[in-house]
Order: structure tokens, then C-alpha cells, then sequence
């Protein structure tokens, strides 16, 4: 799948590596980052445990649901990146973005083979240690078999290209905010709340269970959560999470090619 | 020498002098100023609806009622927000040493803390001061605690003494950068994260954890103290007088982060470019 990708699409191929290994260098940066999700793991489990203390389980999820939601939504947290980098808005606030419209390619798809490459690195390095950590010292849930660790996987690249659209999109608010930041964050803030990366949706009363369920966020983090912890064993469930997922893809994906065809004439205005 | 170094209050007015201008440097972006304030404020409550999310499936967590709960997480966030506002900045001494831009902190005739703490002011921090302070509001006004003097002065104590440790540990953690830049971000486990294990009675952590609380010393903040203004007993059985210990382990973890930070200072080589 990767030569035909290498072979079809060379730029957004070479664009993905060259990102993937430029976060590689970072690895002091790699270690903190790991080192502060396995400590906000070790936290959030503790208190997610303490509610199961209670009473047996809570939404579906026991003990070892709820630590391993807790390292797996932790690992995910830089992959999915719901408080950036967002480099385009940068971009777009110091005007740069000028020059990359003028370039012979598509503006969306060039950032999104960036992103995968950068989110390929995080799910990797970022993923697995704080997951491994908690092994040694919770009781943790693995896939139950290799159809569901093949769904998961899919389920990871549609979360993060998700994660991306939305971004993506957001970041465009730059051409009319000029410094985004401040939406970026409140976004951000809505973004971790409804995805069930705070507290497994299954914890929500009904209200707002039933608003995180509208809402794109519980594709990014609560369902490839629930996919790892095999609560969709069925081959037509699990079709029906991906069908789900690569639904927000096409939305927020289309959704940010709008938002960027009325920003490039705004630019313009701008520029005149 | 000594007739160059200000005086307090010249200090101070040079401090409200950098915190006047960054507010209106911020102020020229108005909306992202305004979204950034109201964010925080966001950021906050998504803390608290976390913990009311989980009072929604049990109605005690490890014996404690919401409002206790609430108690805890209203004075541990009112010293971290006060803290954030005021000393948090000092975490920009890593972007400083690595753009070679620190050397300018440490060549004007004020102390290189208080310039960092005035010229990386934000405003938009504030709003966690307000948003905790009125969950502490209601908090006390929940609690079955009959009200005194002594118990008063207590919370107060609680908000002074969580202050000066969670300066202490941003000091200590940013000091980090001094060494390794690039591992900067170890300090988030500890000053957010110290936020979030202090929001949460100590008992429902393992031994370990509790263990590195007391030495860390976030159990002061909000735990050991709130014992004895609730009327509570620890399952685990710490001594009594830690209850009282705050404002010596506050003095202690000043003590050494003036250590660290004047270490750092004095270990820092400028990047030279």
C-alpha cells in the first residue's frame, strides 16, 4: 500500500516521510512528552478507578477498561493533537501562506500528508511507552484478535485524518481572526471534553452523552478507544465504526476546502 | 553596587510598568484576546465538570461528598491560577535560552525572575482566578463544616501556602531548561499535573504516588489541610501535625527553588548566536 502511495503520489509520499523523520529528531522532546502523558495516565486511572470502587462498572467499562481507555487516549493525545501544532494559522497570521497558494499544488492535501507523517511518528513513540508503562503496573486489555488489532489500525489513521480536517479548518479562521490563537484554544478545549479523552463518554449522564454523540470529537478519541478494547467485535459493528469515522473524514475534509475557497478570495481582496 | 539595585517598590513599578505594556501589545488583537480570557475560563470548567461528570455515577468518591471534593479542587486551582498569573512565566526562560534572547534578562538592573514574570505576562490567566474562586465560593457554602475563625483563616492559609509551592515548583521544573532544553516539557507533569492529583482526595492514589505528593509537596496544597478544616480522618493514618505542616513546607520549597534557580543562573552559557 505504501509503494502504490510512493508510486501515485510522490510529492505528498516524500512531503510525509521528510515529516516523519523531522520529528524524529526531537527526542528530548519526545522523552518529556512521554514521560507527562504516563503521569497524567497514572492520575486520570486513579480517579477513574476510584469511581469503579463504587460500584462494579460504569457505561460498560471495569477496571481494566477504564486503565487501559486512560493509556490509550493518553498515547493518542499527541497524534491527534487537538491543541496543535498549528503551523498554517502561524503561517496565515505572518502572512507566508501567501506564497504557499501560489505553489503548483493543493494546499489541503500537501498539510495533510505533513500531518500523517508527524502523527505516524506520535502514534509510534508517543503511543506505545505510556500504554507499556501502565502494563507494568495495572491489569490492561490487548485487542482480542487480529481482526480487531487490523480495525484499530484503520481506525487510528481515519482518527488522525480527522483530527487533521478539523485543524485544518480551524486554522483557516487565521484569515479572518488574524491571530487565531485564541479560538484555537477554546476549540481545542471542546474538541478533548466531547471526544471522551477527559472521561470515557460512557460516564456522561444521558444529555451530554447524546451531544458528544452528534458531535466529530468521539470519532477522534472514543471509538478507536472502543475499537482497542474490543466493544465492537462483529465484523458489520466494526464496519459500521469506520463507516462512521470516514463519514467525518469526507464532512470535515469538504466542510475545510469551503471555508478555504472564501479565504483565497479574501486573500485576494487583501492583497489587491 | 548596592545603590544600583532598586528598592521594592521601584521594582514594583517597573513590574506593572512591563505588565501594562504586554496588556496592551495583547490588547491590538482584540478578539483573540478576549476568546483567550474566555478560555481559560473554559479550560477551568472543563476541570470541575470532569469531577461533576464522575458524581453523576457514584455519590461518594473514596468517602468524600461532591462538595468536599469541590473544597479541594477550589483551593488547589485558586493558588495554581494565582500562581499561573504571576509566576508562571518564568517557564519562557527554555524559548529564551534557546533563541539566545535570555542574555538581555540577566543584563538589566532588576532581577531576570521578575523581568520574565512582567514581560510574559497574560492576562487571559486570570481566568482561571476568577472561575476558581467561585467554585470555592460555592464549595464552602456546601460543605458540612461549621464556620469559625480559626477554620477561615485555614482556607486562607490554604491559598497562600498552595501559592508559594506551586511558584516554587514552576521555578524549580523551568529551572530544568537551564540543563536540558529540551526535556522543558517534564515540568508540565508537575505543575499541571500537580493541579490536577492536588483537585482529588490523596486516598484514592497508590502508595507511591501519595508517597511522591507528600515530598513533592502537593498534599500540602490542598489535602492535609482540607483534613482539618472538613473534619476528616486519613484511612492512612498520617501524623496530625502534618495538617499544620503548609506554611513550613511552603518556606522550605521556596528556600530551595531561590537554590536551583540562582544554580541555573549561574550554569547558564548563552548560546552564543
Amino acid at each position: 500500500m505504501a509503494l502504490l502511495a510512493a508510486g501515485r503520489f510522490p510529492l505528498h509520499w516524500a512531503v510525509a516521510h521528510r515529516s516523519f523523520r523531522r520529528y524524529s529528531t526531537y527526542r528530548g522532546a519526545t522523552f518529556a512528552g512521554v514521560f507527562t502523558n504516563t503521569v497524567f495516565g497514572f492520575i486520570q486511572a486513579y480517579v477513574l478507578l476510584a469511581v469503579l470502587g463504587q460500584r462494579g462498572e460504569v457505561g460498560g467499562f471495569d477496571a481494566a477498561d477504564v486503565v487501559t481507555f486512560t493509556f490509550v487516549t493518553q498515547g493518542l493525545l499527541a497524534a491527534v493533537a487537538a491543541f496543535g501544532p498549528f503551523e498554517l494559522a502561524d503561517r496565515i497570521t505572518s502572512g507566508d501562506v501567501v506564497s504557499d497558494l501560489y505553489r503548483p499544488f493543493d494546499l489541503q492535501s500537501w498539510w495533510l500528508a505533513q500531518d500523517a507523517g508527524r502523527a505516524g511518528f506520535q502514534l509510534v513513540f508517543r503511543g506505545v511507552p505510556p500504554f507499556a508503562v501502565a502494563a507494568l503496573a495495572f491489569d490492561v486489555r490487548l485487542p482480542a484478535d487480529a481482526g480487531v488489532w487490523a480495525a484499530f489500525v484503520l481506525s487510528l489513521g481515519l482518527a488522525v485524518t480527522i483530527a487533521f480536517a478539523w485543524r485544518f479548518a480551524i486554522s483557516l479562521t487565521a484569515f479572518w481572526l488574524i491571530d487565531a490563537r485564541g479560538f484555537v484554544q477554546l476549540t481545542g478545549l471542546v474538541f478533548l471534553f466531547f471526544s471522551g479523552f477527559v472521561v470515557p463518554l460512557g460516564f456522561f449522564p444521558d444529555g451530554l452523552r447524546a451531544v458528544a454523540q452528534v458531535l466529530p470529537f468521539s470519532a477522534v478519541v472514543q471509538l478507536p478507544v472502543e475499537v482497542f478494547l474490543s466493544k465492537h467485535r462483529a465484523p458489520a459493528e466494526l464496519a459500521l465504526v469506520l463507516a462512521r469515522q470516514a463519514a467525518w473524514v469526507l464532512v470535515i475534509l469538504v466542510a475545510g476546502r469551503a471555508v478555504l475557497a472564501r479565504a483565497w478570495r479574501k486573500v485576494v481582496v487583501q492583497g489587491g | 553596587m548596592a545603590d544600583a539595585t532598586p528598592s521594592i517598590a521601584e521594582q514594583a513599578t517597573i513590574w506593572r510598568k512591563l505588565v501594562a505594556a504586554r496588556i496592551r501589545a495583547d490588547w491590538q488583537y482584540r478578539t483573540s484576546f478576549v476568546l483567550f480570557t474566555v478560555s481559560q475560563f473554559v479550560a477551568a470548567f472543563v476541570d470541575i465538570a470532569v469531577v461533576l461528570v464522575l458524581f453523576t455515577n457514584v455519590d461518594r468518591l473514596a468517602g468524600w461528598s461532591v462538595a468536599e471534593v469541590a473544597f479541594l479542587y477550589g483551593t488547589a486551582s485558586l493558588a495554581f491560577g494565582l500562581a499561573d498569573v504571576f509566576v508562571s512565566e518564568v517557564e519562557f526562560v527554555a524559548h529564551h535560552i534557546r533563541h539566545g534572547s535570555f542574555d538581555r534578562f540577566l543584563l538589566r538592573p532588576v532581577g531576570p525572575l521578575l523581568l520574565l514574570s512582567g514581560h510574559e505576562f497574560a492576562f487571559r490567566r486570570a481566568g482561571k482566578v476568577f472561575q476558581a474562586a467561585l467554585v470555592l465560593a460555592v464549595a464552602v457554602t456546601q460543605v458540612d463544616v461549621g464556620w469559625d475563625a480559626a477554620r477561615v483563616a485555614m482556607v486562607v492559609q490554604m491559598v497562600v501556602v498552595g501559592f508559594l509551592i506551586f511558584s516554587g515548583i514552576w521555578v524549580v521544573t523551568s529551572s530544568i531548561a537551564f540543563w536540558a532544553v529540551e526535556i522543558r516539557e517534564v515540568a508540565n507533569s508537575f505543575t499541571y499535573g500537580g493541579n490536577f492529583l492536588a483537585h482529588y482526595p490523596m486516598e484514592i492514589f497508590s502508595g507511591w504516588l501519595r508517597r511522591l505528593a507528600t515530598i513533592v509537596p502537593l498534599a500540602f496544597v490542598s489535602y492535609y489541610p482540607a483534613l482539618w478544616v472538613l473534619g476528616r480522618n486519613d484511612p492512612h493514618g498520617s501524623p496530625a501535625w502534618l495538617r499544620f505542616a503548609g506554611p513550613l513546607v511552603a518556606a522550605g520549597v521556596v528556600l530551595v527553588a531561590r537554590a536551583v534557580w540562582s544554580s541555573g543562573i549561574r550554569h547558564y552559557r548563552s548560546t552564543g548566536s
